[in-house]
């Protein structure tokens, strides 16, 4: 395999790897505050807390991990992309640090407040469509680019119908996979009645999932002919994700396997995001930037991927502990060790 | 203001906020790893307690670092495009490894967090520390590379305007690497002890005499002596380093204008910015030439050597000289602690002493500002020594200044709510009671 698609390669499992773990805690974050709104806090808030306290800090991981690796592999997406991107990135970013901090101060900080768990809450939502202004603009007409300059066109961004369909899909992503995620986690915790609040919400999270992404088949179809096309090529990709949806959904119906339930959430997401990003070469920023041309140096594509490998022979298996300890130790889950 | 200038002063900003508390993530682990481990092998429930203690105040610390190390690491392509395009075939190695070593300290801080009570032979749980201790130097070493790259750039050539020919290990291991990680590693620790200690000073100022606090004032102390020698030994390496290296760095500290031997060493004083006249300084004959070569009649390259649009602003003469006094006072202080300690007749815990060592800590996190700003502002008017100047890295975006006054709030609010947060912590819950908790009695 030619250096260039080795490296989007594992940038591209990285990012669906944030994907999976960041919807989880931004959608926790936002159950955990509509909890509070709608008087079950102390039903569902217990469930998701011990669940994202041990592991808020690796999320965040997997985004700088993103960001440094795409910046490493394909330099010049951090002239388009840097340029372009200022405000959105930053705002981000606020928004990030917003967060992270104020889980830290609400967990560990001396009292309790509901501020801090607004905070937490809404940033949860904002910041899936802050950073899916990345997507939207890598489908090209959102940038003027001239000879020393890069802009991003703020109207035509604001005005067109697949970024929306996009930032809905991204929000409503967010809610799937987290509510079907905290209902396994309920149901391995045997905590029946959070299981049940986390179950509906996992049903109904996932008619507006499947609607947006509809959405953004259509959009895209009128914002980008070609990348649409390749789409359909990859007609599969998308199926098998539409049938592990209908999985997915099928078992939490039916009250069982919750766990195969969410491994099914996991391959839907992973078809369609592959499926997206297959379709989307060769193009990293349409039309301006292909994968072959904005690859770094030889030399140093070869050792950021050996980097790579022996920075996962060392994280794999602390991540293994880290689950075993949190995710899969059946005392932990139920709350039964200080 | 123009684009280039907001995006120095934004990049300033947040390194300056994020290097305090970056420097304390660096230094704290190291320390909760000592008590733990003397607690439990001297089976002492104050050291116990502290590793406890410092570990909670720790965390928020971490968080606010993170949320703005993520910032400056995502900021360097939206400010400097220009350069992370032109070097980003070079940096992002040492950047990624960063990313790796920062991944490692997360995922056993969060596992080191929950697991106090859940082992039965307590030195597993303190083995948890050493990952988090290693995880948080090696991301300040990793990071570090990447500076003193951009000091003493090498490990490729230039062709045509593009890097070609990288050699990414030697670019890591570059001349300027060994002083700098050396000095930034020991520095931390250092202020690390200072804080701490200032923490159990503080406390005893308020009439909490007691033995646990004395025991950590007195771990802190000790190790402080260390550390404190070993960073000014390591500063003074780095001068050596400088002037060989990068001379202007050096001559623009020490306002030192023409080569000679014989240099003397100023301290303080005003600059005549027209004749380059230097008046009210303390002058001390041959000593630049003794710090920068070791030897009295060394010759020391001065600024006169360089264009003058080559030269770093002549300010920072008092940020060095201010560094250099503060860690000369973090010395003293430990110095004066063990002597009175080993000399029976004074009580080493007096108010003086107490108050010395409580200022000792707003000092050393002021002290690694400075010599950071030195460091940075020293290496102007480039970004990549020899090879791009900041003006040409710069973003072309012409909404810099938004993007400054947003992060100002925001650093703004992150600092008052984590002070805020962080004395309530403590305040709330101070050591004797929570002893007593655990009945132990003081």
């Amino acid at each position: 395999m030619p250096l260039a698609e080795v490296g989007i390669t594992v940038l591209w499992i990285f990012l669906y790897g944030y994907l999976i773990v960041a919807s989880i805690d931004f959608g926790a974050g936002f159950y955990a505050y509509y909890g509070k709104v709608i008087g079950i806090e102390s039903v569902i808030g217990p469930v998701i807390s011990r669940y994202l306290s041990p592991v808020w800090e690796v999320t965040n991981v997997f985004l700088v991990f993103f960001f440094v690796g795409i910046v490493g592999f394909f330099p010049d997406t951090a002239y388009y992309f840097g340029t372009a991107l200022l405000i959105p990135g930053s705002v981000a970013l606020i928004l990030l640090a917003v967060r992270g901090s104020f889980y830290a101060f609400a967990n560990y900080g001396a009292k309790k407040s509901n501020l801090y768990l607004l905070a937490y809450g809404a940033t949860g939502l904002l910041i899936p469509a802050a950073l899916s202004t990345v997507f939207t603009i890598s489908e090209g007409g959102f940038l003027s680019v001239s000879a020393n300059t890069v802009t991003l066109l703020m109207e035509e961004l604001f005005f067109s119908a697949y970024s929306w369909a996009v930032v809905l899909l991204a929000i409503s992503s967010v809610l799937f996979i987290s509510s079907t995620f905290l209902t396994y986690y309920a149901d391995h915790a045997e905590d029946k009645r959070a299981l049940e609040w986390l179950r509906s919400f996992a049903l109904w999270g996932g008619v507006p999932t499947i609607i947006s992404s509809l959405f953004v088949f259509i959009a895209l179809r009128n914002h980008n002919l070609e990348h649409f096309d390749n789409m359909v090529r990859l007609w599969w990709m998308f199926g098998l994700s539409l049938v592990s949806f209908a999985i997915a959904i099928w078992l939490i119906w039916r009250r069982k396997n919750y766990g195969t339930a969410f491994v099914m959430v996991m391959l839907q997401f992973a078809f369609a995001f592959f499926g997206y990003g297959m379709s989307h070469l060769p193009y990293l920023l349409y039309p301006h930037l292909m994968l072959v041309n904005s690859v770094t140096n030889q030399t140093m594509g070869r050792a950021l991927v050996v980097a790579f490998v022996a920075g996962l022979l060392l994280l794999i298996p602390s991540l293994v502990l880290l689950l075993r300890l949190f995710l899969f130790n059946a005392k932990y889950v139920k709350g039964e060790t200080s | 203001m123009n684009a280039l200038d907001w995006s120095r002063g934004l990049t300033e900003m947040t390194l300056a906020f994020h290097i305090l508390f970056a420097t304390v993530g660096v230094g704290i682990p190291i320390f909760i790893s000592i008590a733990e481990w003397i607690g439990i092998r001297k089976n002492d429930p104050h050291y116990s307690l502290m590793a406890r203690r410092w570990t909670r105040g720790f965390v928020i610390t971490v968080a606010v670092g993170v949320v703005t190390g993520t910032c400056i690491g995502l900021l360097l392509s939206l400010l400097w495009p220009e350069f992370m395009r032109f070097a980003g075939n070079v940096v992002s190695l040492p950047l990624f490894l960063e990313t790796f070593a920062f991944f490692f300290e997360a995922i056993f801080l969060g596992i080191y967090l929950y697991t106090w009570n859940r082992f039965s032979n307590p030195y597993i749980h303190w083995l948890l520390t050493l990952p988090i201790v290693i995880g948080a130097s090696a991301s300040a070493l990793f990071i570090t590379m990447v500076n003193a790259f951009m000091n003493t750039p090498q490990g490729f050539t230039l062709e045509e305007g593009r890097l070609t020919n990288l050699d990414p290990i030697a670019a890591m291991f570059n001349p300027a690497m060994p002083s700098k990680v050396a000095h930034v590693l020991s520095s931390a620790y250092l202020t690390a002890a200072f804080l701490l200690a200032m923490i159990a000073a503080f406390a005893m100022l308020r009439g909490r005499d007691n033995e646990y606090n004395k025991k950590s004032i007195r771990l802190n102390m000790m190790t402080g002596l260390i550390l404190a020698a070993a960073t000014i030994l390591i500063g003074d390496s780095s001068a050596v380093f400088l002037a060989e290296a990068q001379p202007e760095k050096l001559a623009a500290a020490e306002w030192h204008f023409e080569t000679s031997s014989r240099a003397p060493l100023i301290i303080g004083g005003k600059l005549n910015p027209d004749t380059n006249e230097v008046t009210g300084a303390i002058t001390i004959p041959w000593a630049l030439s003794l710090l920068a070569t070791h030897h009295p009649n060394g010759t020391v390259v001065g600024l006169n050597e360089f264009p003058k649009d080559e030269w770093p602003p002549l300010y920072v003469h008092y940020l060095f000289d201010a560094m250099v006094g503060i860690g000369f006072y973090l010395l003293a202080i430990p110095i004066l602690f063990l002597f009175m300690t080993l000399a029976k007749r004074w009580n080493a815990y007096n108010r003086w002493m107490l108050a010395g060592i409580v200022a000792g800590g707003p000092f050393s996190l002021f002290a690694i500002e400075l010599g950071w700003f030195y460091a940075e502002v020293g290496r102007q008017p480039w970004i990549l020594r020899g090879y791009m100047r900041v003006s040409d890295a710069a973003t072309t975006n012409p909404h810099v200044g938004i993007t400054f006054w947003l992060f100002a709030a925001l650093y703004l609010l992150l600092g008052i709510v984590c002070l805020l947060v962080l004395s309530r912590l403590f305040r709330n819950k101070p050591a004797e009671l929570e002893l007593e908790e655990r009945r132990v009695i003081l």
